[in-house]
């Protein structure tokens, strides 16, 4: 009798209860809405990132200059080059996660265990490579010198137009200042290892080597950094009061300060969202492997946890074009 | 549970494919492409696309829209939107697609008016 019920309030009224008006399960909806406010999250900080590099959009450091790392190729000027196999290495993994979703409608274990395994592993790969990449970044490759107001100054070479790193023109002056350890001060008070040349050692070099110049952070209006003449790059040396090598969440020899904080926060928040995604495929492959979808019947939650691994695909999608391409 | 209600067929039609697989490739070789196009201009950077339109780049705006028919087809054919219905297509893409643009635009015109400040020189910021 409840049967007739229902299927008469069918016919009348679609939200009348009983039936399913919008054709999803319950924990598919929850993961759809789930995504709709992560999506929302991510939004915020991407658009967060647009504001600050509108602000400062004369002085935004480029990315191209920043990524330029390729495995195994050492010193070689290979910008995006990376960036793209990862977003390939992305795509490919969900690919791989919806062919094991199609797998599932078919009931084919064996197919769906198999494009489990490439979708966690493709994952991982990708993790690895964002490991390195943040790597390279909090390495850094040249140096430069940061004056009071926080302003970069890096140097390139007058002739090439290329740039020099610190350690090829620095001085070396005898200096007994020593990272200051918390167990030597009365207050306990330590800092962090000192960068590997003083700003005068750098004064020094770059006042030996005629042909070194000072580049700015600000951009001329065909998207290059500016670089000072010989006169103003001695004059504006006299401002720097740090070196800087590398990036943290302080400091960045790249430009703007916020640059290397969106950096670490969007790019990990976002990596955090991959590890997870790899943790929960992983625990479904085992589940799949263990047949306990044979047993239910049917494989809905590979289609659910399909759904996020996509829109980790989907926001890499955008934090590729916003960080690396615009 | 062969799903016999699915749509094998994109851009509005014009390709048509005979199985769910087949469909998923096809989807796979088209994001490749866009994304290779991508990467080749995001290299080249060729002059001509250098020039403002609306305030940036005209590359820069092929960045965007070519990001956003990505977007579109990981959603609509890997997130199986394409085959969702209609009420629930509208409830997880209308909120995104209104509020979205609205923060970007809010936030970008703010942060280009901070800009013009700073640049007028009621701050100083070269020191």
């Amino acid at each position: 009798m409840e049967v007739t019920a229902t299927n008469s309030n069918e016919e009348t009224n679609v939200w009348g209860g009983g039936n399913k008006p919008l054709n999803a399960s319950y924990g598919k909806m929850m993961m759809w809405f789930f995504i709709v406010s992560d999506a929302l999250t991510f939004s915020g900080f991407l658009v967060a990132y647009g504001f600050s590099r509108f602000k400062n959009i004369d002085s935004w450091p480029i990315a191209d200059e920043v990524f330029t790392h390729f495995p195994f190729l050492h010193g070689v000027d290979a910008p995006m080059y990376y960036v793209a196999l990862m977003t390939f290495v992305l795509i490919f993994s969900s690919v791989t996660m919806v062919l094991a979703v199609d797998a599932g409608h078919h009931m084919n274990k064996a197919k769906v265990t198999f494009y489990m395994l490439l979708t966690v592993i493709g994952g991982a790969i990708f993790v690895g490579s964002q490991a390195w990449e943040w790597k390279n970044f909090i390495k850094g490759e040249y140096g430069a010198l940061e004056t009071r107001g926080g302003q970069i100054l890096q140097f390139v070479d007058g002739d090439t137009g290329k740039r020099v790193a610190l350690e090829a023109f620095a001085a070396n002056i005898i200096s007994d200042r020593a990272t200051h350890q918390s167990s030597n001060g009365i207050w306990f008070v330590g800092e962090t290892s000192l960068p590997n040349f003083t700003v005068e050692e750098v004064k020094e070099g770059f006042a030996a080597n005629d042909n070194l110049l000072i580049r700015g952070e600000k951009i001329d209006e065909k998207g290059h950094k500016i670089v000072l003449s010989r006169e103003a790059s001695l004059a504006k040396i006299n401002d720097a009061v740090g070196v800087v090598e590398g990036a943290n969440l302080i400091h960045n020899e790249y430009g703007n300060r916020l640059f290397a904080d969106f950096f670490f926060f969007i790019t990990g928040f976002h990596g955090f969202h991959v590890f997870s995604g790899v943790v929960i495929n992983i625990i479904i492959f085992f589940n799949v492997i263990r047949g306990t979808y044979e047993r239910r019947g049917h494989y809905e939650m590979v289609e659910k946890v399909g759904l996020y691994w996509h829109f980790v695909d989907l926001v890499w999608v955008f934090v590729f074009t916003f960080f690396y391409l615009v | 549970m062969a799903h016999a209600d699915q749509k094998l067929a994109i851009f509005r039609g014009l390709l048509r494919f005979k199985s769910n697989v087949q469909k998923i490739w096809g989807v796979l070789i088209f994001l490749s492409i866009v994304t290779t196009i991508e990467v080749v201009l995001g290299i080249i950077k060729p002059e001509s696309l250098m020039n403002m339109v609306f305030g940036m780049k005209i590359l820069n705006w092929i960045f965007i829209i070519l990001t956003i028919v990505k977007a579109y087809y990981i959603a609509w054919d890997f997130m199986h939107i394409r085959d969702e219905k209609g009420s629930l297509k509208g409830s997880i893409v209308l909120p995104l697609v209104i509020l979205i643009p609205y923060l970007a635009f809010i936030l970008l015109v703010e942060a280009d008016y901070i800009f013009d400040v700073m640049n007028a020189g009621f701050v100083s910021w070269n020191f």
